[in-house]
């Protein structure tokens, strides 16, 4: 039996080793880069908030509010956001300057959500050769899945490419006698996706019977409807931002042209194109969705979007539920929210590629129900699942699987 | 000709700016350019590489102003030729392996025939005409860039990347800072041959032009060779500022070259002063920092920030830089007597 005092000595020790081992693993494990410290965590955000796209400036305030609610709640890991994001104006050079100024003035630890398609392309080389984390991109371009060539990139939202596919695999077997007229905006938007019609349908590319373009700064598209009409096609694809969208379903109407009308998702909004349309045009048109819609009163009783209504309501009282940008917004600051918890303690900017590299069934509040994000060290595509839907009444019905349109099937 | 068409030709158009009032003392040109040369040594690469875009609108601006203050011509589409250079510099760097410096001067010749051509025509108008009729030529070219002709080599909406390039000679410099020393190069190249081509014959011709053009054809000027001259010779060094721009920001796409980089040029004109050359990196100053204090102050409101700034600018020092270097210099002349 041991005596009092080397029963002591023994506790104490054993005290002090595991302290020691604690101590020392916790040590070891904390390890910062720059723009990371004990207390705080500096993210760098690029938006549009003056210029021409100033609708999407949205997003940076959505994801602004929602870092205010993770700080109030105690921040990550104990560690506070400080979130400082730019305007660029939705100029490629001002977004090489300000993402210049995130990195080596600022010294963030990395620029999250940087929005437009040329911006991210203008700041891509510089981000990967600096080795700063130019994470979850704000654009539906299908090439920052390069995980090879640019491995401090990474997107976020399902590629356009990838939703195209999934409404000519939708047409090859619902309609195979489908004459397809193609009705896109002439950008990188439109091209991607137009290029991820003709890669689904394959050999069936013969079933386009006509394809259109407009400019941005075209007042109406009208002449460019009633052409379409006449090639006699029945399927009409509007590869369409929101007032193009809405101009196309009212002309539809007009004209009494009833084609299998489908519009992309960036377009699919009820309060922004719907609405203004009109219900009664919009009847049993298609789209695809990731993301659920804040209009839609299906999802009232949603205890994800419950979550999201409360957060609006104490932090972002601004905020728009109708807003597709809002919805978006919020998804997108809680996968960072994510990875940077799934970093821990090791905040380098290594690790956090890799933690967002290792992102495994994630579903955000703001997800349909079965869309979930995963990531790999070769899949740099973050959400790559749609659920197709139907116009019906006053809202969206989703019909079918949840579809995954990833590129490499 | 009309009575009323005389009335409106009559009315100067661009305040007349004696030849001598648009340079700087020899003094003041050798301590500003001290400046440029010893402050990067002392700054991060970031400030370095803000001052690089500093000189290269301030090149852009500078070409402006020997439009619109040397011939008094106005032009609202300098971002057409700023583009136009950049794509000639990122196409021959990307598609054609040839030295970056090398395609300045193709950048430069290009505009300048582009900037000669466009003026033919656009010598039947002038004043706000003639700023409605760039204006134009500003908004269709991001379109043009965006033609499926030419894809294959502008690369379409997605824009081309260029490469950054080393410093030579294994120079111990970043690559910002070796760009930078080769931005002020031209750029004070560009600046002396400029005073000089006012100083000449020919710039002696696009003042009499700006000042009174009848007058000028009185006294022999070809009037519509200097007024083409005039916008080729703006076009050109426009041209050779895009291609560093393209260089500098190591992208081109159409986006960048929107009109508001046409009024962002005319403003930084103003705001440095008609017809002053040494204004020009004031102006570049004003329209590279300003919004950024603008954003710094409020960032819902930056444009109206931007606005009250720029409100405050015109009302305060109409002539821009111009007129503060004029107050200056009596400040310090009177310093001097006492």
């Amino acid at each position: 039996m041991l005596s009092r005092q080397q029963l002591r000595i023994a506790v104490f020790s054993t005290a002090v080793i595991a302290f020691a081992a604690t101590a020392g693993s916790a040590l070891a494990q904390k390890k910062y880069d720059t723009g990371a410290t004990d207390t705080e965590i500096k993210i760098g955000n690029i938006m549009p908030y003056s210029g021409p796209a100033s609708a999407y400036g949205v997003i940076g305030k959505t994801e602004e509010a929602y870092f205010k609610k993770i700080n109030a709640e105690g921040g990550i890991n104990g560690r506070k956001i400080n979130f400082v994001t730019y305007d660029d104006g939705y100029s490629p050079p001002k977004a090489v300057e300000q993402a210049r100024k995130l990195v080596e003035s600022d010294e963030a630890l990395l620029v999250f959500n940087s929005l437009g398609t040329a911006n991210n392309t203008a700041i891509q080389k510089y981000m990967n050769s600096k080795k700063v984390p130019q994470l979850f991109v704000a654009t539906g371009a299908t090439k920052w899945n390069d995980p090879k060539d640019f491995p401090w990139t990474m997107g976020w939202q399902p590629s356009y490419q990838s939703e195209a596919r999934i409404y000519a695999k939708y047409l090859m077997k619902e309609k195979p006698t489908a004459r397809i007229a193609i009705f896109y905006q002439n950008d990188d938007f439109g091209k991607d996706y137009l290029k991820g019609l003709k890669d689904g349908l394959g050999a069936k590319a013969s079933m386009i019977a006509a394809e259109e373009s407009y400019e941005t700064s075209e007042p109406t598209i009208d002449n460019h409807i009633v052409k379409l009409k006449a090639t006699g096609a029945d399927v009409f694809i509007s590869i369409t931002t929101p007032k193009f969208a809405a101009q196309a379903i009212k002309k539809l109407a007009e004209i009494e042209w009833k084609p299998l009308h489908i519009v992309s998702n960036v377009s699919a909004s009820v309060g922004s194109v719907i609405k203004p349309a009109g219900f009664e045009n919009s009847q049993g048109i298609l789209s695809a969705a990731y993301a659920k819609d804040g209009a839609d009163s299906q999802w009232d009783t949603d205890p994800g979007m419950i979550k999201f209504y409360a957060f609006l309501e104490k932090y972002f009282p601004e905020g728009n539920k109708l807003d597709l940008s809002v919805v978006y917004g919020y998804g997108a600051a809680q996968t960072l929210v994510k990875v940077l918890e799934m970093c821990g303690d090791d905040l380098t900017r290594a690790n956090v590629m890799k933690q967002a590299a290792s992102l495994k069934d994630f579903a955000p509040d703001t997800m349909l129900p079965g869309v979930k994000i995963n990531t790999s060290a070769t899949d740099f595509a973050p959400i790559e699942q749609l659920q197709m839907m139907r116009f019906k009444g006053e809202k969206w019905e989703l019909f079918g699987d949840i579809i995954s349109g990833e590129l490499s099937h | 000709m009309s009575a009323i068409q005389e009335v409106v030709t009559e009315a100067p158009a661009v305040e007349a700016v004696p030849k001598r009032a648009m340079t700087l003392g020899n003094g003041t040109s050798l301590a500003m350019l001290a400046l440029l040369i010893i402050v990067p040594l002392f700054v991060k690469n970031f400030i370095i590489f803000q001052l690089t875009m500093l000189l290269i609108y301030a090149l852009a601006v500078l070409a402006l102003n020997i439009l619109t203050g040397g011939s008094g011509q106005f032009s609202l589409g300098q971002s057409a030729f700023y583009a136009v250079g950049a794509y000639t510099s990122a196409i021959l760097m990307e598609h054609g392996n040839i030295n970056y410096a090398l395609t300045l001067p193709v950048a430069g010749i290009i505009c300048f025939g582009f900037g000669f051509l466009f003026g033919q025509p656009a010598l039947r108008l002038s004043g706000v005409y003639l700023a409605l009729a760039t204006f134009a030529l500003a908004t269709a070219m991001p379109q043009l860039l965006k033609l499926g002709v030419f894809e294959h080599w502008t690369g379409g909406v997605q824009g081309l990347v260029v490469t950054k390039p080393d410093a030579p000679f294994g120079l111990p410099m970043s690559q910002d800072m070796w760009l930078y020393y080769f931005t002020l190069a031209v750029t004070i190249a560009i600046y002396i041959f400029s005073v000089n081509l006012l100083q000449s014959r020919s710039g002696r011709a696009f003042m009499a032009i700006r000042d009174n053009e009848i007058a000028a054809s009185a006294m022999g000027i070809d009037v519509a060779l200097y007024k083409t001259l005039a916008f080729g010779v703006s076009a050109g060094i426009t041209g050779v500022a895009g291609g560093l721009g393209a260089i500098a920001v190591q992208f081109v796409a159409p986006d960048g070259y929107t009109i508001t980089l046409a009024i962002s040029l005319f403003l930084g004109m103003v705001v440095g002063g008609v017809g002053w050359l040494p204004g020009s990196i004031v102006g570049s100053a004003f329209i590279i920092f300003v919004p950024n204090i603008a954003e710094g102050i409020s960032k819902g409101l930056s444009g109206a920030v931007f606005g009250v700034l720029l409100f405050l600018v015109i009302f305060l020092v109409p002539h821009g830089a111009r007129q503060v270097a004029i107050v200056a210099q009596q400040l310090i002349g009177k310093l001097k007597k006492n």
